[in-house]
């Protein structure tokens, strides 16, 4: 758990965090969106003491953050940035090592975690270990920097941009692999983005931030359905939100009785998607299969609709 | 073909070289129409390959000196504590370039004495400068994500120094490295003006005697010195560049 407390982090004369308070709770995706220059980064860096703050206290599961000297806080605390910052000198393995050798764990330790960090990434650790960054395509670099941030088992990551410099196909799945990957592991990851697509898609939680004031913390469909403010509002772009609120939910969620003609969508597919299919193909229904490939029943425009609407 | 060309002519400059300062006698013909009134032609007041040796140590103990001291420099004025030292330490390793050789040589004669010492004080403050200038562009224009990473990942300021900062700028400072040798290799020469022994001596006895072959053999092997030196320490620095993932331009 991550408690956040009245946190201010003042230059001079201009307020970048202005008296921010909210509480990540464990195992949960925390998204703080705004636009740039509205703090956000600057709350980031503060949970790991790259910035610290003017006032106010932050706690990790209880313990102030100030308790032990920064660069141990930050080795036990993921951290992945935009353009993934790996070291252009070193090996991949070297790389993903980094937080694991700077706690001084034996050889056969690292290199276990690192195998399996690779291979869960997709990355066979016999090709790509010894190889150096720039020798990667962009989405293995930026694979190899959450792997880096993961590699010392942290509890807590924190990613600022992470998935900025990808381009739209690989991005999606670098969303899918950090959500798999923190199902597997547990991890409470805080994430900064500029991207209301990306915060609804990955939150379990959204924090809206606004020239350094917290606007609006709460669940993604509750900021789609009430936002705050009219900042709020436009952030989540009124065109968008019947559509936003639907990719919240899984067909399964939508399922009527009944048979439909056609090719069935699967029940983990967002009710997004099975909207477009519905509009795209120009029928009125679609059947839904299980994840074992067994019928449910089907889903129907009208009922999609229906949920698209505001909630009451 | 083409690509043994630049090789093969370094290696017969290195034959040369080697055979020169080894056997000079063997080339004795060849600098004879040189010399006039069966003068001497070849230096006859000591051995060249000595004085090469001597003339390649002073180069070297200057150089390492001043690596150290440039680096170390660049070191303290690009971290938080030593920012506010940055402008002074420009001008004072400014001023030691623009103090001419020779009065450094001229000044240094009545505090320490004649011979090799007032040679290294000239060429170590002469080579500060280039050294000092790449250091500090290497450390000040690293990957800032890099640096941010490095920090993040919770490494002390030394192990980003040590880890990080210093092996991505090496291939820069390499750079200042050859710049203040090749410098340091020709302005040694004039060291023999205060008797160190260098290989300016050669150059320096053929001035005296109105002898063309010893001005000749003396800046030939010190012209040699400097493009080998030059081509191999480029070398390692293009090797640095690529094992630190900047491309050498």
């Amino acid at each position: 758990m991550i408690e956040i407390e009245g946190i201010t982090k003042r230059y001079d004369a201009t307020t970048v965090v202005d008296d921010v308070s909210m509480i990540i709770e464990p195992r949960t995706i925390a998204v703080i969106v705004g636009t740039s220059g509205s703090g956000k980064t600057t709350l980031l860096r503060m949970i790991n003491r790259l910035v610290e703050p003017t006032s106010g206290i932050i706690k990790l599961d209880g313990a102030d953050n100030r308790s032990v000297p920064g660069y141990e806080l930050r080795r036990s605390i993921g951290y992945a940035i935009q353009g993934h910052g790996l070291f252009p000198h070193r090996t991949v393995a070297q790389n993903i090592a980094t937080v694991p050798v700077l706690l001084g764990w034996d050889k056969d330790r690292i290199k276990a975690r690192v195998d399996e960090l690779m291979t869960l990434y997709q990355l066979d650790p016999r090709e790509f270990g010894p190889r150096y960054p720039h020798e990667l395509s962009g989405g293995q670099q930026q694979r190899v920097g959450v792997a880096r941030a993961l590699a010392a088992e942290p509890n807590v990551l924190l990613m600022d941009e992470p998935f900025g410099a990808l381009d739209p196909i690989i991005r999606t799945k670098a969303q899918e692999d950090l959500l798999a990957i923190q199902k597997r592991f547990g991890t409470t990851i805080i994430l900064v983005t500029h991207d209301m697509e990306e915060a609804v898609h990955m939150g379990d939680k959204i924090a809206v931030m606004d020239a350094g004031k917290l606007v609006q913390y709460a669940k993604p469909a509750e900021i789609l359905a009430n936002p705050a403010s009219s900042f709020v509002e436009t952030l989540v772009g009124a065109s968008e939100r019947p559509f936003r609120l639907l990719s919240l939910g899984r067909v399964r969620d939508a399922v009527e009785n009944g048979a439909a003609e056609g090719e069935a969508i699967p029940g983990d597919a967002s009710q997004r998607d099975a909207l477009a299919e519905l509009l795209w193909s120009g029928r009125p229904a679609l059947p839904v299969k299980g994840a074992d490939g067994k019928p449910l029943g089907r889903v129907t425009v009208d009922g999609l609709v229906k949920r698209a609407a505001r909630p009451a | 073909m083409k690509a043994w060309l630049p090789l093969l002519l370094r290696l017969a400059l290195v034959v040369l070289l080697v055979a020169f300062v080894t056997s000079p006698g063997w080339f004795e013909p060849l600098l004879k129409p040189l010399t006039e009134n069966n003068a001497p032609v070849i230096y006859n007041q000591g051995s060249l390959l000595t004085l090469t040796l001597l003339h390649l140590r002073t180069v070297l103990i200057a150089t390492v000196a001043a690596t150290i001291v440039a680096v170390a420099l660049a070191i303290l004025v690009t971290r938080p504590a030593g920012a506010e030292f940055l402008p002074l330490s420009r001008s004072l390793v400014n001023i030691g370039q623009t103090f001419p050789p020779v009065a450094v040589l001229a000044l240094a004669v009545p505090a320490v004495g004649f011979g090799e010492k007032p040679t290294l004080i000239a060429l170590f403050l002469y080579g500060l400068l280039p050294i000092f200038e790449n250091a500090l562009t290497g450390l000040t224009t690293l990957p800032a994500n890099v640096v941010e990473a490095a920090r993040g990942a919770g490494m002390t300021g030394w192990q980003r120094l040590t880890k990080v900062e210093l092996p991505l700028s090496a291939p820069i400072i390499l750079g200042g490295i050859r710049l203040s040798v090749v410098i340091s290799l020709a302005t040694a020469t004039i060291g023999s003006t205060v008797a160190a022994k260098t290989l300016g001596e050669v150059i320096i006895a053929g001035l005296l005697s109105n002898n063309l072959a010893f001005i000749l053999q003396g800046g030939l092997i010190v012209a040699a010195l400097a493009v080998l030196i030059y081509d191999g320490l480029s070398a390692v620095e293009r090797y640095a560049a690529r094992r630190m993932g900047r491309e050498a331009e």
